[in-house]
């Protein structure tokens, strides 16, 4: 499907998804609470078919929180990167997807573990690379650590 | 006596029970941790647990500039190491849209080859010394070393390069470059040969490998298992092909597919994609340009605003890097999508119903490299 | 033909004319003390532990293969149960998660037990050192470390090298005394 009817056809199952413009991929910006329907739009429907999900980064914008998912179809060849973010930094969470894509699993659990982003339905989130008592989110702008940290 | 022989049998048999493996195990090549739930020497279910080698590098690269990061990357997966600085380098040259001059692909082609056949080795040394092959370590170690002469004499490392800069080489190869490469394809062709008559045909070896820890198609699209751990399974992922950088867009080569999906057809691909790597070596290697080693490049370098995704096929899978640049000289945020860490995950589900001897041999032939996983 | 103390039985110690046809033969013994046998069996078979954490772990696994071959220094046998090893070879980064890990598995060793400490990440932090959370600046911080080789990965030149310092520090040890295994006090603060 070429970037012009995959624009409208996302546009179509959540009209409030921003696009952003001379970007690498398609890019949308997702109001959090609709992540869940336009998702699994995009892995079920026959024709959209995004059955990858080759990235799912975190990320600490400053003052926003927030992921980013890249996603293709194997059999299609098209993709999409899709973000949310939130500026919630105290409890900062979304929805999980990783019902839909199994990869989303372990990186799910990396974003829980360095930037303390909870993904609600996650069947296991426990931090992955850290210990279990580690404080706080080492990615995080604004972490410090004066005892482990050497600046230079 | 008589007690003895009344009790409960069948009630110890149904206990489950827990094994933990690693983190300093020699079958986990490093130091992965994994829980096994055992019933009997079933294996129900298994947790890995990571981070034992966790450098935090993503975050070392938000302080870092551009050519740091380079070094950096060496560290991840120390095996496919070129193949990370291609990355880097790619991204950089991507969002500055610089155009390196021809014999800088060429020889970029040359090197990431020689570097996927010295891991591929690497990995059957190991690969057949956990199955009780000791002989395939020393063969397999044995070989690599003549692909580890080549890069020493041109760049004076073994293992970690750094050789790739953002807009080409550090420095021009060794004038017996060509040679040496040369020779080298001679005498490898006969000994991968050897590597078929020891192991691929060996009856124990099939025994063991074949229908165990089967993986199908649809699963290894849904785990993202990439590299050639998916295509072992049937899913054509190569990023030489999908997305072509460097030279692969112009010289002929076949994708390696295998449709099983066991640790026996993994195994295969990586011993055909051996000799691949072969044959892109031999197409390019007579034909280098002459020319400058590296473009015009400033000392500090810039990206423009924006973000930017580049992978690369590294010798496990898939190697994307996701940056995201605010026009500084460091990134916001760097994220490296490593081929291991997301092939780790599918090792839950492969191996369920499996022996535990067995987990060993379908660890292996997923090819995890752990700094690789947890970064 | 002349007498050999191998073959001379116990009379013929006590019989002065065997005696000193053996002294005019040039008949010799040789002297030692037991400190010397003992270093020399300890320094010639000293079994590594099967322990990498990174990247220098493949330059110690092709240590061991075809072309640089340990064991023609008697470092030889991989044990992978830190019970049977003799000396932990902590080849690759140590962080946070993992030194508890290294810890135990030092205490488990038996004495007379050797670290050496492979490569930059081992000995100081190396690469690692600055604007990281999670790494160890150098495996001193954990356990005592008796022979430090450089290098990011150290070429296996470079560890045989190691390896023969260690058995030169170990065939100056004297069973009289007990071996010192401390630390030299230069621990810092870390967060274990």
């Amino acid at each position: 499907m070429d970037s012009e009817k995959l624009t409208d056809k996302i546009l179509e199952i959540v009209p409030e998804a921003q696009q952003e413009e001379n970007k690498q991929f398609l890019t949308f910006l997702i109001p959090p609470d609709k992540l869940k329907t336009l998702t699994t739009h995009l892995k079920e429907e026959k024709e959209l078919d995004f059955d990858y999900l080759f990235c799912l980064t975190g990320v600490d914008w400053g003052t926003e929180l927030g992921v980013v998912y890249h996603l293709t179809s194997t059999s299609l060849n098209h993709s999409v990167e899709l973000k949310v973010k939130t500026d919630n930094r105290e409890t900062p969470e979304f929805d999980t997807v990783t019902d839909l894509w199994m990869t989303a699993d372990f990186f799910e659990r990396e974003v829980w573990d360095l930037f303390g982003i909870r993904f609600t339905g996650h069947p296991d989130l426990r931090r992955i690379l850290l210990e279990e008592d580690w404080v706080g989110y080492p990615m995080r702008k604004d972490y410090t650590d004066e005892v482990n940290i050497v600046e230079l | 006596m008589k007690e003895i022989i009344n009790l409960p049998v069948q009630s110890i048999e149904e206990e489950e029970y827990h094994i933990n493996m690693g983190p300093q195990h020699p079958s986990t090549h490093g130091v992965l941790r994994l829980v096994v739930t055992l019933q009997g020497e079933i294996v129900k279910k298994l947790q890995p647990h990571c981070g034992y080698i966790h450098r935090g590098i993503e975050k070392m690269c938000e302080k870092d500039t551009y050519q740091q990061i380079i070094h950096l990357t060496d560290r991840m997966d120390y095996l496919s190491a070129h193949i990370n600085n291609h990355a880097v380098c790619l991204l950089v040259e991507g969002a500055l849209e610089v155009e390196v001059p021809e014999r800088v692909k060429y020889i970029r082609t040359i090197l990431d080859e020689l570097n996927r056949i010295a891991s591929h080795q690497l990995w059957w040394s190991s690969f057949g010394m956990d199955l009780g092959g000791l002989t395939c370590f020393f063969y397999g170690l044995r070989d690599r070393e003549h692909i580890l002469d080549i890069f020493e004499e041109s760049f004076g490392s073994r293992l970690l390069h750094s050789y790739y800069t953002p807009g080409g080489l550090m420095r021009d190869v060794h004038p017996n470059f060509q040679k040496r490469v040369k020779d080298f394809l001679k005498y490898n062709r006969k000994k991968i040969k050897d590597y078929d008559r020891i192991l691929s045909g060996n009856v124990i070896f099939l025994e063991r490998s074949k229908g165990v820890g089967v993986l199908s198609k649809e699963l290894a699209i849904n785990y993202g298992v990439t590299g050639p751990s998916g295509r072992g399974s049937g899913w054509a992922c190569d990023i030489r092909k999908k997305h072509p950088y460097a030279m692969y867009d112009k010289v002929e080569f076949r994708e390696v597919l295998r449709h099983e999906g066991d640790t026996y057809s993994r195994y295969m691909v990586r011993i055909d994609e051996m000799r691949e790597s072969m044959n892109i070596i031999e197409q390019l290697i007579d034909n280098i340009p002459e020319g400058d080693f590296s473009a015009k490049m400033k000392p500090i370098i810039r990206l423009p605003e924006g973000e930017y995704y580049q992978c690369v096929e590294s010798a496990r899978g898939e190697l994307g890097i996701y940056c995201i640049s605010d026009g500084n000289k460091n990134p916001v945020r760097m994220k490296f999508r490593t081929p291991s860490f997301v092939n780790l995950g599918v090792l839950d589900k492969i191996s369920r119903e499996m022996k535990i001897a067995d987990l060993v041999a379908i660890g292996a032939s997923l090819d995890l490299v752990i700094p690789d996983i947890d970064r | 033909m002349g007498v050999r103390i191998k073959n001379m039985k116990y009379a013929d110690f006590q019989d002065n004319e065997t005696l000193e046809l053996f002294e005019k033969t040039g008949g010799n013994v040789m002297l030692t003390t037991i400190d010397d046998v003992i270093d020399w069996g300890r320094s010639n078979s000293i079994w590594p532990l099967t322990f990498a954490t990174s990247c220098c772990g493949i330059e110690m696994m092709a240590t061991g293969a075809s072309r640089h071959d340990f064991a023609r220094f008697g470092i030889e046998v991989y044990r992978a149960s830190p019970r049977q090893a003799d000396v932990i070879v902590v080849a690759g980064t140590i962080v946070n998660k993992m030194a508890p890990v290294l810890k135990r598995l030092y205490d488990q060793m038996s004495d007379p037990k050797y670290v050496i400490a492979m490569g930059a990440c081992a000995v100081s932090g190396g690469p690692f050192f600055y604007n990281t959370y999670h790494v160890i600046r150098g495996v001193d911080h954990v356990v005592p470390v008796d022979v430090y080789i450089p290098g990011c990965p150290p070429r296996p030149e470079a560890l045989l090298y190691g390896v023969m310092q260690l058995q030169r520090k170990i065939k100056l040890e004297t069973i009289a005394k007990e071996r010192k295994t401390k630390d030299d006090g230069r621990r810092r603060t870390i967060k274990l």
